[in-house]
């Protein structure tokens, strides 16, 4: 079946499977940052955003999201760029499967919440899971970005 | 993984309710639970341009579509007015925000699943499901029947006036509870709905009149020991039934106190 929808704010169609998921679809168009980890819905790896929404690419089918805008991490570097860097000097990352995911969260939670506190951050952030880490370098990397907007 | 053959974004009800009479057919709601299942669907019903995807409120209660996310129960300023924030609380550690913009009301509902918070919080409310062919239904009653092939459209909740408490145990955030508990003051009945037990969400009310004379330590915990002992438990991984007995007295003592606005001791 063909599908059309926005990607990264350019308009594309594709021709899939109707049992085609999101993810899939996403890396054919040649979005490798979105990426499977669990495939149980549970870890966050795969999120991007749908009309600016999060939500799990692996959980959702290609042909669901016809008409729809999807932004994923190819889509936002600019906006990452403002606190990656700040994450990556707490050394939060270690293995960094797990990063775009975050980075994607990360990028919806400073949409909605603007200037969280600790357990806002923690809340929002609690569907995407870190193996390597205790997330504490994580939440101090954005505590230090929030802290460096302020000055 | 289950194998999709045909994908059809449904133009009406009735296209969507005449689809889904073949057996092989699914109606979708968040995807996550029937994603996660094996075998084939021959047609997924997606029904996303039906306007199923709001809540609307009055001043009389809250119309709630079935294709309404989790996190929009979540974050409705109506609906955690009348629940003094427990709707939010009900839904609030179910994995992740990524995971509850996706999961619908009308799939946690419809699933009847043993484990939903969703259906817990629901069941302490005045909650009727509309359904396409068979009209208004209690949930109380819903919750009981075996799935058929109607539709559901919408929650309907009455505003009465209330007091509601959620709680629930898990072993660790985002996992799925080992007992849920939702308690209700509507309009000085009071009820405890005990969820994950680990079959569905039950109720409780009051008919030996244990608060009648309102909450205090000694009633609560009265109450706590008499609904405890009436809520059949089981064991999974998750925990065994006597410890499900024993946390049902625990969230319903604790609930109680928030309910009755006296302190506990713990």
């Amino acid at each position: 079946m063909e599908i059309k929808l926005k990607l990264n704010g350019r308009a594309v169609t594709g021709y899939i499977d109707p049992g085609m998921l999101l993810i899939d679809f996403l890396r054919e168009k040649g979005c490798h940052s979105v990426k499977r980890g669990c495939e149980t819905a549970n870890c966050g790896l795969c999120t991007v955003l749908m009309d600016g929404k999060p939500i799990l690419s692996c959980s959702m089918l290609a042909a669901r999201a016809a008409g729809h805008s999807v932004q994923t991490l190819e889509g936002l570097q600019e906006e990452a760029a403002d606190f990656v860097g700040f994450i990556a000097d707490q050394g939060a990352d270690q293995c960094g499967f797990c990063n775009p995911g975050f980075v994607m969260n990360t990028i919806a939670l400073l949409r909605e919440i603007p200037d969280p506190t600790d357990d806002e951050i923690r809340a929002y952030l609690a569907g995407n899971l870190c193996r390597c880490s205790g997330y504490d370098g994580q939440l101090r990397g954005i505590r230090a970005y929030l802290d460096s907007r302020k000055k | 993984m289950v194998n999709i053959h045909n994908y059809v974004r449904a133009e009406s009800l009735e296209q969507a309710y005449q689809l889904n009479q073949n057996r092989r057919s699914r109606i979708l709601g968040g995807m996550l639970w029937l994603k996660l299942g094996s075998g084939t669907i021959h047609t997924a019903i997606d029904l996303q341009d039906l306007g199923l995807d709001a809540i609307e409120e009055t001043q009389d209660g809250f119309s709630i579509g079935a294709m309404v996310t989790l996190r929009q129960l979540e974050q409705h300023p109506g609906l955690n007015e009348y629940t003094q924030g427990a709707m939010a609380r009900s839904v609030k550690d179910i994995v992740g925000v990524q995971f509850r913009n996706l999961a619908t009301v009308g799939g946690s509902i419809w699933g009847r699943f043993g484990f939903s918070d969703v259906l817990t919080q629901f069941l302490a409310m005045d909650t009727q499901v509309e359904l396409y062919q068979g009209g208004r239904v209690p949930l109380e009653e819903f919750a009981r029947r075996k799935p058929d092939r109607d539709l559901l459209l919408r929650l309907h909740v009455k505003k009465i006036p209330g007091r509601f408490h959620y709680g629930a145990m898990r072993i660790q955030r985002t996992d799925f509870p080992v007992l849920t508990c939702a308690l209700a003051c509507l309009d000085g009945e009071y009820r405890a709905v005990l969820g994950a037990r680990p079959g569905r969400a039950m109720v409780l009310r009051d008919p030996e009149g244990l608060l009648t004379g309102g909450i205090d330590q000694d009633s609560a915990r009265a109450y706590a020991a008499w609904a405890a002992e009436r809520v059949p438990t089981g064991s999974n991984l998750r925990g065994s039934a006597l410890y499900r007995t024993h946390l049902a007295k625990v969230l319903i003592g604790r609930g109680l106190a928030e309910l009755g606005g006296i302190t506990h001791g713990n």
